[in-house]
């Protein structure tokens, strides 16, 4: 009868869980990682295969507190209420000592408020949302990706110094997008006051109107363009916009448009001048990051995305916690890390114990084309923590205390 | 002037890519009354099959053969699809076959990214129509154009086909009255593959003719989704001249939209979709459906039967089992329970109109989501404790359903499903787009249960007390005079009017009871995920409860019962394997060829050939 079939693929599920349980022994310490693996694989894959070849040298290494670190990665489908559950699941039948991961913002924010309500310790990888360590941050969520804000900050930057004084924006039309362009409206209204938004464009995520949008835009005439498009979204803006030129005599910025993920699969078509925020991996000549390099593609025989180096960075991180608190209890590693500094391959980072954020920066710099790749050129490394908000600020923004 | 001549080329050009893809879904729909999910699908391997061809086909000829080529190849994966995965399950219960065609979206899915691999990849641009051509100041694409035309060769195309050829001849005399093309001797089933495989090669080439203006990605099938829908539904099912006024319609507000009204292209072509079927019921060139369509197709369903003595037992052996389980299971397993019984409970609500009722709701999500937004808000700006606010959530849903209800119980069938589906859409365009009060698609964050109901066994028992309650009274209230009213309705509106019973009155109340318990779901949803975002009341929501309710078998009472344990538990299982939705698909298609009639299927058939008394469900105890 059917129920006899319902009967065996629970009993499935059930066993499949024991087994899980029980066939670790203690001397692992096990990681558990939820990412949208299947809903955008193109970013989340080099982030796991960062976080894979971490774990693998750190274990090489002798691993933590002597003991080798275990990753158990699951997908989330994209949805929070999947990742809560599957953290649960982590947590209990799993006994990881801590979760990390995440790309979208709303898993991140679930996630976040789930590590909250049952103290169990988050380290949000690659979610951007302000909110995260800021309006909604607590004492057991803390984020290593440089935020919205910063980077947004870094363009404005960029954007005070030009003479451009009429501004268009365009953004997905979700939170990441509308926060983005707050954020470098603000920025730059507080150094620029004499600027002008002249238009606000929000195409629906991964469901923009290329053409239709490039026309508003053209009409408002504005000097300059700040865009936040990515994935497909970017690849039909960029060639509506060439062809309609819109791109021409104008400054265009683009947040994360100089990231491998949006810029690679642009090819020979990848828009010249553009000053972004990115990650020119083929130009970073310090010695840890070369050798980043080096190993990701011995190992995974592919080059490194921004995710690769996020992964990479976030399980150095939990290493580097869990080495510290000397345990891998969730209040000890709380604390641990709380102020935290470590070395990773992009530099030194702190993860700052007024709001858990860490102080890993991005790159800037102008786009350009080189033997039919998109390429970044003149670019310098932007240190996160200078742009970050005073104390001051942080703690208004920050209603935890912890 | 030159702006707005720029900006309607523009838009024709964007309709022009649509009518392709969904003129092939009407045909579809037309001839073989199959809710195609899957015809996204096809759009998108049309989109990666012509990529691949492109690269290796030079030229202007090249270009033109790969697009012709990528029809014909994904033509060819339509009609295998119909062939192998739809033929045998024709008989079985109306818009049964959409749950096949899901399980057909996730197998192709993954295969997708196994051969493609997981990068966007950008399209090749047109040999020969690279530049742009000037339109006074301003500029317009050269390949818009070029777009607009193949769009009018295609309608030219079908239209011949359709009215100077014996087999056009045919497939329309099929989408107006099928069993009477088969009694004069017509080959169905030839006639079905054949419109498939047209179908479903227009699809293809209205994935590879897009290339150009934008590329592949793994996100395109369920993003061209809504958007062929809608344009089938306003111009009417089985129309071609509609889809393609339709495609034209939605095409040029978008792109005047977003000149004027920048954030309003989320929800504005379900705007219009709802006025269209309030004021056209039929869409703008469609026909009436015939009466009694449901269950059209195989033979009627049977009567309810009243519960045996064995099946209370079996009922109070279960309730006791999952009383029983913190005693033996651990957290987790509490946990994945509660998300089971949660599932079954949104499920039954809509079975009780979807099953009992005939109407089959395509935006069930609304209420879900619904029920969970009204928690969730009592919560963050009146401070209710957890208790008021699960009172209130299925009262906001009940009146949300009253509301959405009003409007479409005057509508049957398919237009009444996208009906659901358009308004849904407008409550998740609301929450996505009122950031200041619901968060967007930050959500609201910190929804937890009181002290007393915050420990997991302790919220468990909550959910079991609630959700069995819940289900419990959906499931009586099928043997109460007014669910025998609201059957009455659905097996025959005629019969049911001449009696005395107010079908219109019937249903739109049926559908606000059920909107009210998954309400409740919502809200037992929100407390025990602690947070809500928009997700909840996302298309994918509302498919989830119509492909737990059909593959249980919606004949069944307890079908949503067998579907919702089966669905959650497989997923939560096969999610652990790199190819999960690959396995997904497959076993869903598996079930769904295996047992026409839903998972309970397997109960009857063991009943008749063993002429047992009635199987003792026994599904809740999983």
């Amino acid at each position: 009868m059917y129920r006899k079939l319902v009967g065996l693929t629970a009993a499935a599920a059930m066993a499949a869980n024991v087994m899980g349980t029980a066939a670790f022994a203690a001397d692992t310490i096990k990681i558990g990682d939820i990412n949208s693996y299947k809903r955008l694989p193109g970013h989340t894959i080099p982030y796991k295969n960062g976080a894979v070849l971490a774990i693998e040298t750190i274990n090489a290494a002798g691993g933590v507190m002597g003991k080798q670190l275990e990753l158990v990665s699951r997908d989330d489908q994209g949805k929070p209420g999947e990742a809560i559950k599957i953290a649960e699941e982590l947590f209990t039948s799993d006994e990881v000592v801590m979760i990390s991961g995440s790309l979208f913002s709303h898993v991140g924010l679930a996630l976040a408020s789930y590590a909250g309500q049952k103290k169990r310790l988050y380290l949000a990888a690659e979610p951007l949302a302000d909110a995260l360590v800021w309006g909604k941050g607590n004492r057991y969520t803390f984020r290593l990706r440089p935020s919205t804000h910063m980077q947004a900050s870094m363009l404005a930057e960029i954007a005070a110094e030009n003479p451009a004084k009429r501004w268009a924006t365009i953004a997905p039309n979700y939170a990441y997008g509308k926060d983005a362009v707050a954020a470098f409206k603000k920025a730059l209204m507080a150094k620029r006051p004499d600027v002008e938004f002249v238009t606000e464009q929000w195409p629906g995520l991964f469901k923009i109107d290329a053409g239709a949008e490039i026309q508003a835009l053209e009409a408002s005439k504005p000097d300059a363009v700040y865009n936040v498009t990515f994935g497909g979204d970017l690849a039909k803006f960029v060639r509506e916009g060439e062809l309609r030129g819109l791109f021409k005599d104008r400054l265009i910025l683009g947040l994360l448009t100089g990231e491998p993920e949006y810029l690679d699969p642009l090819k020979d078509e990848a828009p010249e001048g553009w000053v972004v925020t990115g990650y020119p991996w083929y130009d970073i000549a310090e010695p840890a990051h070369k050798a980043f390099v080096a190993d990701y593609q011995k190992r995974w025989d592919d080059y490194p995305r921004i995710g690769s180096l996020v992964g990479y960075n976030t399980m150095l991180s939990i290493a580097a916690a869990i080495e510290k608190a000397g345990s891998t209890e969730t209040e000890a590693l709380v604390d641990a890390m709380k102020g935290l500094t470590l070395d990773t391959p992009s530099g030194e980072i702190t993860y700052r114990a007024i709001d858990h954020q860490s102080t890993m920066g991005a790159w800037v710099g102008t786009t350009t084309v080189k033997d039919g790749k998109g390429k970044m050129i003149d670019w310098a490394y932007k240190k996160g923590a200078n742009y970050l908000p005073s104390d001051a600020e942080v703690k208004k923004l920050r209603p935890a205390t912890d | 002037m030159d702006f707005f001549v720029v900006q309607i080329l523009t838009g024709l050009s964007n309709a022009a890519a649509l009518f392709l893809v969904a003129s092939g879904l009407s045909i579809i729909f037309g001839v073989t009354r199959v809710v195609n999910f899957s015809h996204g699908s096809f759009y998108m391997l049309g989109a990666f099959i012509g990529y691949s061809l492109m690269t290796v086909l030079p030229g202007f000829i090249g270009f033109w053969a790969s697009i012709l080529l990528a029809g014909v190849a994904v033509g060819v994966i339509g009609l295998i699809v119909e062939m192998g995965v739809l033929r045998p399950i024709y008989k079985s219960p109306e818009l049964f076959q959409l749950v096949a065609t899901f399980g057909v979206i996730l197998v192709i899915q993954d295969l997708t990214l196994l051969i493609w691999g997981p990068d966007d990849l950008i399209g090749k641009r047109s040999p020969g129509f690279e530049g742009v051509v000037k339109i006074g100041d301003q500029l317009l694409p050269s390949y818009d154009l070029v777009l607009i035309f193949l769009s009018f060769l295609v309608l030219g195309g079908l239209w011949f086909l359709f009215n100077k050829t014996r087999v056009g001849i045919l497939v329309r005399a099929a989408t107006q009255d099928r069993e009477m093309v088969g009694a004069l001797g017509v080959n169905q089933s030839w006639l079905f593959s054949g419109v498939f495989f047209l179908g479903s090669a227009l699809a293809g080439i209205g994935g590879a003719a897009q290339l150009p203006k934008g590329g592949a990605d793994l996100l395109m099938d369920f993003n061209i989704l809504a958007p062929v829908f809608v344009v089938v539904v306003i111009g009417g099912m089985g129309s071609i001249p509609g889809a393609f006024v339709a495609a034209l319609i939605i095409s040029e507000l978008n792109v005047f939209g977003v000149q004027l009204l920048p954030q309003s292209t989320l929800v504005l072509m379900f705007v219009v979709m709802a006025v269209v079927l309030i004021f056209r019921p039929w869409g703008l060139f469609g026909r009436p459906e015939t009466l009694g369509s449901h269950g059209s197709q195989g033979p009627p369903e049977a009567p309810l039967r009243a519960f045996s003595g064995r099946l209370w037992l079996a009922l109070a052996a279960a309730a006791i089992a999952l009383t029983a389980v913190p005693l033996f299971g651990g957290t987790f397993l509490q946990v994945l329970l509660a998300d089971v019984i949660i599932a079954c409970l949104f499920a039954t609500s809509l079975h009780f109109i979807l099953g009992l009722g005939g109407l089959v709701s395509f935006g069930h999500a609304a209420t879900f989501g619904g029920g969970a937004y009204a928690a969730a808000l009592l919560v963050q700006y009146a401070e209710a404790p957890m208790e008021m606010a699960m009172l209130f959530a299925p009262l906001a849903a009940g009146l949300l359903a009253l509301v959405i209800g009003w409007f479409c119980v005057r509508l049957s069938g398919v237009y009444f499903a996208m009906l659901t589906l358009a308004f849904a859409q407008v409550v998740w365009s609301v929450a996505f787009q009122w950031g200041d009060v619901t968060g967007g698609d930050d959500g609201i964050l910190g929804i937890w249960p009181s002290a007393w109901a915050s420990g997991t066994t302790a919220y468990y028992y909550l959910v079991l007390t609630l959700g069995l309650g819940g289900i419990a009274t959906l499931l009586f209230m099928a043997y109460t005079p007014f669910g025998y009213a609201l059957r009455g309705g659905r097996d025959s509106a005629l019969r049911s009017e001449a009696i005395g019973i107010n079908v219109r009155l019937v249903q739109w109340s049926a559908f606000i009871f059920a909107g009210f318990m998954s309400g409740l779901a919502g809200a037992l949803f929100v407390f025990a995920k602690g947070s809500i975002f928009p997700t909840e009341l996302e298309i994918a929501r509302s498919f989830d409860a119509l492909i737990i309710v059909f593959l249980g078998g919606v004949q069944s009472l307890f079908g949503p019962l067998a579907g919702g344990v089966v669905f959650t538990l497989l997923q939560d299982w096969l999610s652990r394997f790199e190819y999960w939705r690959l396995f997904l698909g497959l076993m869903i298609i598996g079930i769904v060829i295996l047992l026409p009639n839903g998972l309970v299927g397997v109960g009857q058939w063991v009943r008749n050939r063993l002429g047992a008394a009635p199987g003792k469900p026994e599904e809740e105890a999983a």
